[in-house]
């Protein structure tokens, strides 16, 4: 059957094919619909994991345990899942290990724009890379097999643009795949230097087989043109822009499997075209290999290291006519992602912009409280670095600084890897306050569910973690909760809790507005006569609330009537 | 042929490319729809890809390179007009949604922002599709408002528009999109 499916719907399919068993993933965009997805297969184990790193170890034990197994990530998921990545190389698998990772460049969704392929380079490891869905439903549903006969994890590596694109796919059938039985082996799976000494040739022997068996994968293949004057080396989402620019007219060698990259492949196809050209996105790392080849080749030259590339990009580059087009307006106001009409964050927010509170801010929606006009964050860094760096700002500032700093931080990110910046928090005792935004679900990532909110992946009835009972747990004496929709209570507890002496944590609770449980109120009304124009309300950055001719209006398709903009008014306009 | 979508985060561009895409690939063509997730979808500037042909290499449409673009609001469609082929056409909602610069008083909201287009020769349909939306049964069908007018363009059977929607939206709303695209194809 034929269906138009994004990239991650089709890797999804394509490893419920290949027989996974077992699925950890974190949400991250772009490469969260992977593991929504596979979810949709009753016939296999899913969850979301706290963390990446979690993830990837419950990957692991299922592997070792002997049924294929996935996990998912986006870039920086990857960096979490570093430490047990690396040594999995050493490790291997039992059954059938595949990590996915889905890079972002151009940063549609993300804080940076590292490319992933450095990892698998440093953790020597294969990594493959789809085109588009047919690969990516194709190379999925491959890789258990490449992981079980070469005895190591693989890598996938999803782009933004093929990740989210949908194309084309003839989907099959599952392969019936018993579980492996599991052989006690304290040399493969134990890592303490004894062993690990004796698998680290293991791991370089595997990468020289690799090598030479990328020379005659089904994953790389070389497309003829007529034209010789130029060829081009490509992989991934650029394949698809060089094909655009050039069609079947010259010579491609389009790489599926980018680490380890083919040599001897390499060489065949530059000894056959007058120029040589790299075309990836990110950092030259196709190229660099080519040059230690000792080839003449050119690409980050041409192209930029940053952004994501185009058909006009690859067009541009070798100076072929580009379309023309219609000058575009001067001065146009841009459009700035913001925070949702009702978003339980902006009472909040506006409380610490207006105290002049310096936030230590972390990942997800909250991180749009940086925005105008609240511009009420001074910091983002990565998951969790909220409660950890205010407590290291607290540190290096002194006790002023305690009374007028704050982290703050989502329920998710908090489970995330918050709660371990909280233990030090009570540990070596800074009387930090650490804020923590519940709005009950995963929000910035589409709705996913988390330890905090007791239900599983498939919105059944789980465990819940307690927030309240874990801050208390790990020795925080002092846990407010407050309605972020009640801007004097918001006031009043984050007034008391910086005073306090002690580590302290506000929990922020009301569920995201965007859920579907959430009942929404009628819209808030303006009463013409009693506003004055003072724009007191526009203050909270509501995208439904906007100015005409003088006065306040409200747009009753965006309200959600959460009552925020009248307590800001000080004439009685706004009306239920 | 390449479509694009573009509008706020929230007014349905994802829904309009899945029903844009799957009455193409039914009709025979080779088809790619890029759509964006995360942090630009709330209630940024926001556009999704739909191409179509005998074989589609990019997914994505760049400068000079769209015949059609769907716009679901005033300034959005202004913003993206570059994307246009020469020639090509944009059918846009006349709605004005301000964005934040415009409600913090940053910024002003252009004031004849389609009639700038026209003066540079841009083909535009502009409709209140907002109000149709309404009419058959929520404003949050102004997307398929606006298909509905694509689809005039395409000579695909409406018919094939409906059965598309069918299996593109949920059953309780059927009834609803069925007749904001009848409306949107009738004006």
């Amino acid at each position: 059957m034929k269906s138009l499916l994004i990239g991650n719907a089709a890797l999804a399919r394509g490893f419920w094919e290949g027989g996974v068993g077992v699925v950890s993933s974190y949400p991250g965009t772009p490469s969260t619909e992977i593991t929504e997805f596979l979810s949709e297969y009753r016939d296999i184990y899913t969850e979301w994991a706290p963390n990446e790193k979690v993830a990837c170890e419950v990957a692991f034990g299922a592997s070792l345990g002997g049924k294929r197994a996935v996990c998912a990530m986006k870039h920086v998921g990857l960096n979490v899942a570093a430490d047990p990545l690396f040594t999995l190389s050493y490790t291997g698998v039992n059954a059938g290990l595949v990590i996915c990772v889905a890079d972002d460049p151009a940063m549609h969704s993300s804080q940076n724009e590292q490319d992933s392929r450095h990892y698998a380079i440093a953790a020597k490891l294969p990594m493959l890379e789809p085109a588009d869905s047919a690969e990516a439903h194709a190379f999925a549903k491959a890789s258990f097999d490449l992981s079980e006969k070469f005895d190591t994890p693989v890598l996938m590596r999803m782009v933004t643009r093929i990740a989210h694109s949908q194309s084309i796919v003839e989907m099959g059938e599952r392969a019936d795949v018993p579980t492996k039985e599991y052989i006690k082996n304290p040399p493969k799976y134990i890592m303490m230097p004894g062993y690990a000494k004796l698998k680290h040739p293991v791991v370089e022997a595997r990468t020289a087989a690799l090598a030479e068996y990328a020379e005659s994968c089904p994953f790389n293949r070389v497309e003829d043109g007529a034209d010789h004057s130029l060829g081009i080396i490509t992989s991934g989402t650029c394949y698809q822009y060089v094909k655009e620019v050039f069609g079947d007219s010259i010579p491609v060698l389009k790489l599926g499997m980018v680490n380890p990259l083919p040599p001897q492949m390499i060489r065949d196809f530059a000894a056959g075209v007058e120029r040589l050209v790299v075309v990836e996105e990110l950092d030259g790392i196709i190229e660099t290999f080519c040059q230690t080849l000792g080839l003449k080749v050119e690409g980050k030259n041409l192209f930029s290291p940053i952004g994501e590339y185009s058909q006009r990009t690859v067009a541009a580059a070798f100076g072929r006519e580009l379309p023309a087009f219609v000058a575009p307006a001067a001065d146009l106001p841009g459009r700035p992602p913001m925070m949702c009409a009702g978003c339980p964050h902006r009472g909040l927010f506006y409380t610490l912009a207006k105290k002049k509170i310096t936030v230590i801010g972390d990942i997800g929606c909250y991180t749009l409280g940086a925005q105008q006009p609240l511009n009420a964050v001074d910091s983002v860094l990565c998951m969790g670095a909220s409660v950890s760096g205010v407590h290291g700002f607290n540190k290096a500032r002194g006790a002023e600084a305690e009374k007028k700093s704050v982290a703050v931080i989502g329920d998710s990110t908090f489970m995330h890897s918050g709660v371990t910046g909280l233990i030090d928090i009570a540990y070596n005792q800074s009387n930090s306050t650490v804020i923590i935004l519940d709005n009950s679900i995963t929000g910035m990532t589409g709705h996913q569910q988390n330890p905090t909110t007791g239900l599983d992946i498939h919105g059944d009835p789980a465990g819940k973690i307690d927030l309240e009972a874990l801050c208390h747990a790990v020795g925080i004496r002092r846990v407010a909760v407050v309605d972020p929709y009640d801007l004097a209570a918001c006031e009043k507890v984050i007034t008391e809790e910086l005073a306090a002496e002690e580590p302290s944590v506000i929990i922020s609770r009301r569920p995201c507005v965007l859920l579907k449980t959430v009942r929404k109120n009628p819209p808030m009304k303006i009463d013409p006569e009693k506003c004055r124009g003072c724009k007191a309300c526009m203050q909270l950055g509501c995208p439904a609330i906007s100015f005409r001719e003088k006065k306040a209006v409200i747009d009753d398709t965006l309200c959600v009537g959460c009552g925020v903009c009248a307590q800001k008014c000080a004439f009685g306009a706004i009306l239920e | 042929m390449n479509i694009m979508i573009v509008g706020v985060g929230g007014q349905g561009s994802l829904l309009a490319s899945r029903l844009l895409g799957r009455v193409l690939t039914e009709e025979g063509h080779d088809v790619k729809v890029s759509e964006v997730h995360g942090m630009s979808q709330r209630g940024g500037s926001v556009v999704t890809y739909v191409k179509c042909g005998e074989k589609v290499a990019s997914p994505l449409i760049d400068l000079g390179e769209a015949d059609y673009i769907i716009s679901f609001e005033k300034l959005e469609a202004a913003r993206y007009a570059s994307y246009l082929k020469i020639g090509g056409r944009i059918i846009t909602n006349n709605q004005q949604i301000d964005p934040m610069p415009v409600i913090t008083g940053a910024a002003a909201y252009p004031a004849d922002v389609l009639d700038q287009l026209r003066a540079k020769g841009v083909q535009i349909d502009e409709m209140d599709a907002l109000t149709m939306a309404e009419s058959a049964g929520s404003a949050k069908a102004v997307n398929i408002v606006l298909m509905g007018r694509l689809a005039r363009y395409f000579g695909i059977a409406p018919e094939k528009w409906i059965n598309a929607l069918k299996a593109t939206v949920a059953p309780k709303f059927y009834e609803m999109n069925c007749k904001a695209f009848e409306l949107g194809y009738k004006a």
